[in-house]
């Protein structure tokens, strides 16, 4: 059985880049545990000797041809950046 | 055995490293997308909006990029999986836009395969490869071209990688290096990857973990991103000295990712990315399975050339040429492809079978020809010199129409002016005197210009006769046949 403390949805939250406040970490707790009590039931089915299902319909995976027939679209690209200069993206320093 | 041994104060210490190698396919496009691969674009030109993760944009996979990955693992003698699964791999940097990393985690298309290393005095050993899966590159972040930002290229973000993850097989710092450079040989021969690590087309992480010899396993470390096979070596010997320390010092090892610094010659933890390591894998939902068939597997095996271990072996079976000479060769699949050229040219020419001339052409090639091609800088492709023109100066030497001393000449000339050997003697009149008469006559006069010396030779200073065989090339320029010389010459001097 799964059970979500505050510190894992602190942590699920901080991973995700979710930003969460305090007093919102015990009632998140409660509603993921309700959801994941709730999938939970799946696992009542006996699921032996069954492959797993990749998709629900009979279809395989589309492969391309390996030709160059996109690109060459940067104004696109960076249409929506914040702050675009000289053709990247500019982003707040990130140093290691 | 390896015996690398690091010397502690309370004894020696062996070192386990293990190698995740990076190896950027060799595709006209992307993974999953239609974007050009090229190296050295205009930043951003090359990205699709699945690159660049517009909402809404769906990958589709490069059947080429799933050929070379296939065509990888069969040159590593390793299982090929029909059935793969890309997974996703989430962390957060500014430049993965998607936020995931296409990868493969539980399923990967390539299964246990082996790099047989070459080691100094022609030992071999056997290194594990546990898996190849295939992965999206990420972006390039450019730190230092601005105070307050980070400038940022999607070019490289989906490019498809190859990541060759080994098993912990090797024990010291010349077999990581060993394995780096035979993987890198075996990729540039079978053109599934360029191995140039300087424009970081090839990149290795490093594990590397100290332990007692016969003790089980150490705790190890990550040394990521590492760009050249020397640096590997550095990296290896340092984080070693570094681990062993700490334990003789009653210190434990953190399991941790550290960057090496060549300049201050250390490695640092990078705890920024500890926190990343929680991936939460998970199969990507917008693709269904890698899937293939027996003759796509059979196609990819055909299109495979011979590799580097089998072609050394025939150098040295059907040629005669010595383990050295051989492993030279066939380093580079472009050298062993002129020396091919070269034997196959020189045995037309000469008449003579190929295995005759195959021991004097590889001596020629790797002697002359690499030490002119690294004096000047260049790569066997840049020859100016063609696999033709060196049968033609072979084979001049061969039929005695110039000395084997002439023909470095006559190379010098060919290598700076790219002209042919045989207008080159013509030219400078540099062909081989084989006339008996016109050596003779040579010979009188240098013996009657040196009595003295004729006289201590005849009162028993035998070593002199090659004081007279040199005065004899001297006069003529060193054009005589020195066979000649030497046969003439002996009954002239003993009266």
């Amino acid at each position: 059985m799964s059970n979500i403390d505050k510190a894992t949805v602190a942590k699920i939250a901080r991973l995700a880049r979710i930003k969460t406040e305090e007093d919102k970490l015990e009632p998140l707790a409660g509603e993921l545990n309700n959801i994941l009590g709730w999938v939970e039931q799946l696992s009542e089915v006996n699921t032996d000797n069954i492959e797993p299902m990749a998709s629900v319909v009979d279809a395989k995976l589309r492969w391309r041809t390996d030709e160059v027939t996109d690109g060459a679209k940067a104004n696109s690209v960076l249409k929506n950046a914040p702050k675009p200069e000289y053709g990247f993206f500019a982003v707040p320093k990130v140093i290691e | 055995m390896s015996d690398y041994r690091i010397q502690g104060a309370t004894g020696d210490w062996e070192v386990v490293i293990g190698l995740e190698v990076h190896a950027q396919v060799i595709s006209n496009a992307k993974l999953f997308s239609g974007a050009s691969t090229e190296f050295g674009a205009e930043p951003n030109a090359q990205v699709s909006l699945v690159d660049a993760a517009m909402p809404g944009m769906l990958p589709t996979i490069n059947g080429e990029c799933v050929r070379q990955a296939v065509r990888t693992g069969l040159a590593l003698g390793a299982q090929i999986n029909k059935y793969s699964v890309f997974d996703r791999k989430n962390y957060f940097y500014a430049d993965l836009p998607q936020g995931y990393q296409i990868s493969q985690f539980k399923h990967p298309i390539v299964g246990p395969g082996i790099v047989t290393l070459d080691l100094d005095g022609g030992r071999t050993k056997k290194v594990g490869v546990e898996r190849i899966h295939l992965e999206q590159d990420a972006g390039k972040s450019m730190h230092d071209q601005h105070p307050q930002f980070t400038y940022v290229d999607l070019n490289r973000s989906g490019v498809a990688l190859m990541e060759i993850v080994s098993d912990p097989d090797m024990r010291s710092p010349e077999e990581a290096g060993a394995y780096l450079t035979k993987l890198r040989t075996i990729l540039r021969y079978i053109g599934s990857c360029d191995g140039n690590m300087e424009q970081g087309s090839m990149r290795a992480d490093v594990n590397v973990s100290v332990r007692k010899v016969g003790d089980p396993l150490g705790t190890r470390c990550e040394i990521k991103n590492v760009n050249s096979i020397r640096f590997v070596r550095q990296a290896i010997e340092i984080e070693a000295s570094r681990q062993v320390d700490i334990i003789e010092a009653g210190g434990t090892i953190d399991q941790e990712t550290r960057l090496f610094d060549p300049v201050k010659g250390e490695t640092r933890s990078m705890r920024s990315k500890e926190e990343a390591h929680d991936y939460r894998y998970f199969p990507d939902p917008d693709l269904l399975p890698l899937e293939f068939d027996d003759a796509f597997i059979d196609a990819a095996r055909e299109s495979l050339p011979e590799l580097p271990d089998d072609k050394k072996a025939r150098f040295i079976n059907e040629y005669g040429l010595n383990d050295y000479n051989a492993s030279v060769l066939v380093a580079e699949k472009d050298q062993s492809d002129y020396f091919v050229s070269l034997v196959s040219a020189l045995a037309t020419a000469t008449k003579k079978s190929e295995s005759d001339v195959a021991v004097k052409a590889s001596n020629w090639l790797t002697g002359d020809l690499f030490g002119a091609l690294n004096k000047a800088n260049k790569s066997i492709d840049e020859t100016p010199v063609s696999a033709e023109q060196g049968a033609e100066l072979l084979a001049l030497v061969e039929d005695g129409t110039i000395s084997g001393r002439i023909a470095k000449d006559v190379f010098e000339i060919m290598f700076d002016t790219g002209k042919g050997a045989a207008s080159i003697v013509e030219e400078k009149g540099l062909k081989q005197v084989s006339d008996t008469g016109e050596i003779e006559k040579i010979i009188d006069e240098v013996i009657a210009a040196n009595p003295n010396q004729l006289e201590q030779y005849r009162g028993g200073k035998d070593k002199l006769i090659g004081f007279f065989v040199g005065q004899v090339m001297k006069a003529t320029g060193g054009k005589a046949n020195p066979g000649m010389v030497n046969q003439l010459l002996k009954p002239k001097l003993d009266g």
